[in-house]
């Protein structure tokens, strides 16, 4: 209960300061020479926070019959939201297998792991055409690549990493007391992966866990703008930024849209957690 | 600061006095008893030892005297004063359980902490260290940093960084209790020869019977939780040969007066409680 | 020299294997440039552009490095305040917690109207925001790491606050401010160049990857792309000798 009333505390704490500045901010922001420093605080440039929330009750577009812009949002949501998902969970398994490959070969470690550190440097714009043609390339049976599972596959390329970072050092934490047990037991290695590794890994795989749901959240909303995916949050953004200078509140919506989407899926990881409570005697640093 | 030459009954100049000290730990609902009404008087220049079974709060009483902790009740006196003066006019030097050197300094460097927190000069406070280190002869190893040393060696360290003011009293938490046992007989004759040269009063905390013995004028011999002492053992041996030498020492501990002072601390730890003698009480 | 070679050497080796397999494999099956371009067709697009190429990962380079210098100071002033300040910590928490999780790039749009669009503002701020959270959270951790017998250390030698912090706190919480920093440094350069995804100037690596595969020109994309890894790896490294310099002296 402290923890909802501090989160609603900071929010109205951001949104007091957002006016404070609107208000007392000099109106052409401040500058340092060329630089813009602080920004403009006229209506267009920072809209007054209580007009963002009540745009979200008026209709998207001026067409009749148009939905409520928080509904548009939601639907939106609900689209990358699932596309977030299926991208987290390829990344939760690509990311547990070489885990494992790495933890089971050592050299597979040495070289893999920091291509894969490195991995994580290429922006994903560039993939995403690469995706979107190997996918169109992909014949097995009647299965057909839908645009959105090049979405997925891009936000799994960026949820990979945490889980594959987090869960190695999670197979590799456990004592070398424990792991000379096993051996003494005549344990193998599968058996000494199911009851040491993967118990004693589960305080490092949930920080990860919740990184890959936040990684697959970003990525899939840069992918969605990078393939040019309709109806997702991604493209709203980019397109209701058009609309900065006429209706100022509306490109906040799918902000707040995105805001949303973060927190659940942050959210069900903690669920998630909850249920393995009985491994977490401590929970480690992601 | 007030020091007497003899362990005299001056109340003003006894270094610590504890009158019904009692220490009780409320967790929400549940009491913890640490200490009752504990009782306890030590001279000027003496060296006591605090035993008895886990849980019996010694190193809580200790913690007590070094105003690290606050007594629910009762009264404690260290040199006259409040041990929170005491504290900060830095009447006391302390060594717990584990060295605490700090990593990121060199040997000498935490030698130097509480001089340079007490703000000595850079050349005052190299000397001392110098001297310190020479007496605990861990001089070669001032430039070095404690993870380079053993467990014995960081030790020795912290007990010359609490000698550093020159206190008139040393706490001591269980300092030799990660040793091993040739280590330990080692350092408890350094104690003593450091003891004796600083005159200054310890207050010594351990588990080990032969320790106690070995090193105290007097055994205060503490009950299970809550804790209560029970009785002291006044043990004499004849200490001065001790820090002559290592041979010198393994004679004493081979005396029959030390036996028979390991005995009669054995006995009074068992007076009471018959079977379960260095057990957790509940 | 040996251990750093044994280090080294796998993922070198098994890069330049999987670049080797790569040309073989576009070359033999004769992968079109759109679907897969080559190394040897990216490589000389690098050549032939190695200029433009240089002065956007300058201006993407400069962008996150200020997001970087400005997140890491915020992150280690608000981190220091929270933890002497308990109300500010409660505070803050829900919201970093809350910034850990939420696409930040989502803003630029909006910066650049806030800021305007010819300015370079808005992919500093995202730079600045994604590199604040793991400063902070890892600054605030590091800050309370004082082992208790250091504590009690302090508190037995009658240490005012402020030489508990000078000789205990600070010296404790160095390795952990790093670890943030080093989190941070290629963050900051991959939310700089995602941010140019969303508008503003065509200055910096994002900018010119989208117009080269907008214009099909997917081996000249690959060749900014590479620019912008080296700029990662160029930032990652700094904080890595920086990390080497500083964790030699200090940490529990």
């Amino acid at each position: 209960m402290r923890r909802v009333v501090a989160a609603l505390l900071s929010l109205v704490a951001v949104a007091s300061l957002w006016e404070l500045y609107t208000l007392v901010g000099p109106d052409d922001g401040w500058s340092l020479g060329d630089t813009r420093l602080l920004p403009r605080t006229s209506d267009l440039a920072m809209p007054h926070t209580w007009d963002m929330v009540t745009r979200l009750f008026e209709p998207v577009s001026g067409g009749t019959g148009a939905q409520p812009l928080w509904l548009a949002v939601l639907r939106a949501g609900r689209l990358s939201f699932g596309i977030a998902l299926a991208g987290w969970g390829i990344g939760v398994v690509v990311g547990a297998l070489l885990a494992i490959a790495m933890q089971r070969v050592r050299i597979v470690e040495s070289a893999v792991l920091p291509l894969v550190v490195l991995s994580q440097t290429v922006p994903l714009i560039a993939l995403a055409p690469l995706v979107r043609s190997w996918g169109a390339q992909l014949e097995l049976g009647s299965f057909e690549w839908e645009p959105w599972m090049s979405v997925a596959v891009i936000a799994s390329y960026l949820a990979f990493f945490p889980v594959a970072v987090g869960m190695l050092r999670g197979i590799q934490s456990p004592d070398t007391i424990h792991v000379e047990l096993m051996r003494s037991y005549g344990a193998g290695w599968w058996a000494t992966l199911t009851r040491l590794r993967l118990p004693a890994a589960v305080p490092h795989l949930l920080p990860a866990l919740r990184l890959a749901a936040a990684n697959a959240v970003i990525g899939t909303v840069v992918a969605e703008v990078s393939t040019g995916l309709p109806g997702g949050l991604g493209r709203m953004i980019l397109e209701f930024a058009n609309f900065a200078a006429s209706d100022p509140p509306k490109p906040w919506a799918p902000i707040f849209g995105g805001v949303l989407l973060g927190l659940v899926a942050a959210g069900l990881v903690a669920l998630l957690g909850r249920s393995s409570r009985r491994f977490r005697r401590a929970e480690a640093t992601a | 600061m007030s020091h007497a030459v003899s362990a005299g009954h001056d109340e003003r100049a006894a270094a610590v006095v504890a009158t019904g000290v009692t220490r009780v730990f409320r967790d929400g609902a549940r009491e913890v008893h640490a200490l009752a009404a504990v009782d306890l008087r030590v001279a000027a220049g003496e060296f006591v030892s605090l035993i008895g079974p886990s849980g019996c709060g010694k190193s809580t009483l200790l913690r007590l005297i070094a105003d690290l902790d606050t007594p629910t009740s009762g009264t404690l006196a260290v040199f006259g004063r409040s041990p929170r003066e005491a504290r900060l006019a830095r009447d006391y030097g302390i060594a717990f359980q584990q060295a605490g050197l700090l990593p990121w300094r060199t040997v000498r460097a935490n030698v130097e902490l509480p001089l340079a927190l007490a703000g000595v000069g850079r050349g005052g406070r190299r000397e001392r260290a110098d001297e310190l280190l020479h007496l605990v002869g861990l001089t070669d190893f001032s430039d070095h940093h404690p993870d380079q040393l053993s467990g014995g060696m960081q030790q020795r360290v912290a007990i010359a960084r609490a000698l550093a003011e020159s206190p008139s009293l040393l706490l001591m938490d269980e300092p030799f209790g990660a040793l091993d046992e040739m280590t330990r007989e080692h350092l408890q004759s350094q104690l003593l020869r450091i003891a004796a040269e600083t005159k200054a009063a310890v207050v010594f905390v351990t588990h080990s019977i032969p320790e106690a013995a070995f090193l105290s004028d007097r055994v205060v011999v503490m009950s299970a939780r809550p804790g209560r002492i029970r009785t002291a053992v006044p043990v004499s041996l004849d200490r001065a040969v001790a820090g002559a030498g290592p041979d010198a020492a393994d004679e004493l501990r081979n005396a029959p007066a030390f036996f028979e002072a390991v005995a009669t601390v054995r006995e009074a730890l068992r007076g009471g409680h018959g079977d379960a003698l260095g057990v957790d009480a509940p | 020299m040996k251990g750093v070679a044994r280090q080294v050497l796998p993922p070198v080796i098994l890069l330049v294997a999987l670049v080797a397999l790569w040309q073989a494999a576009v070359a033999a099956w004769r992968i079109p440039a759109f679907v897969l371009p080559g190394p040897a067709a990216i490589g000389e697009q690098f050549r032939t552009y190695a200029g433009p190429i240089g002065s956007a990962a300058a201006v993407t380079g400069r962008n996150a490095a200020i997001g970087l210098i400005v997140g890491a100071v915020l992150g280690i002033l608000l981190a220091v305040v929270a933890a002497l300040v308990r109300s500010i910590d409660v505070l803050a928490e829900p919201l970093v917690a809350a910034l850990s999780v939420v696409p930040i790039v989502a803003l630029a749009p909006v910066l650049y109207s806030m800021y305007g669009a010819a300015s370079e503002q808005a992919r500093v701020i995202v730079a600045a925001l994604a590199v604040f959270v793991p400063v902070y959270v890892n600054t605030l951790r590091g800050l309370r790491q004082v082992r208790p017998v250091h504590r009690d250390l302090m508190r037995s030698l009658a240490a005012r606050p402020a030489q508990v912090a000078r000789t205990v706190t600070v010296p404790t919480a160095v390795p952990f401010v790093f670890t943030g920093l080093r989190l941070a440094s290629s963050l900051a350069v991959i939310s700089a160049i995602v941010a140019e995804y969303f508008g503003g100037p065509r200055s910096g690596i994002g900018s010119f990857i989208t117009t080269a595969a907008a214009g099909s020109n997917y081996a000249q994309a690959w060749a900014y792309v590479l620019g912008g890894i080296a700029v990662g790896l160029v930032f990652y490294g700094a904080t890595s000798v920086a990390e080497h310099l500083v964790a030699r002296r200090s940490g529990p």
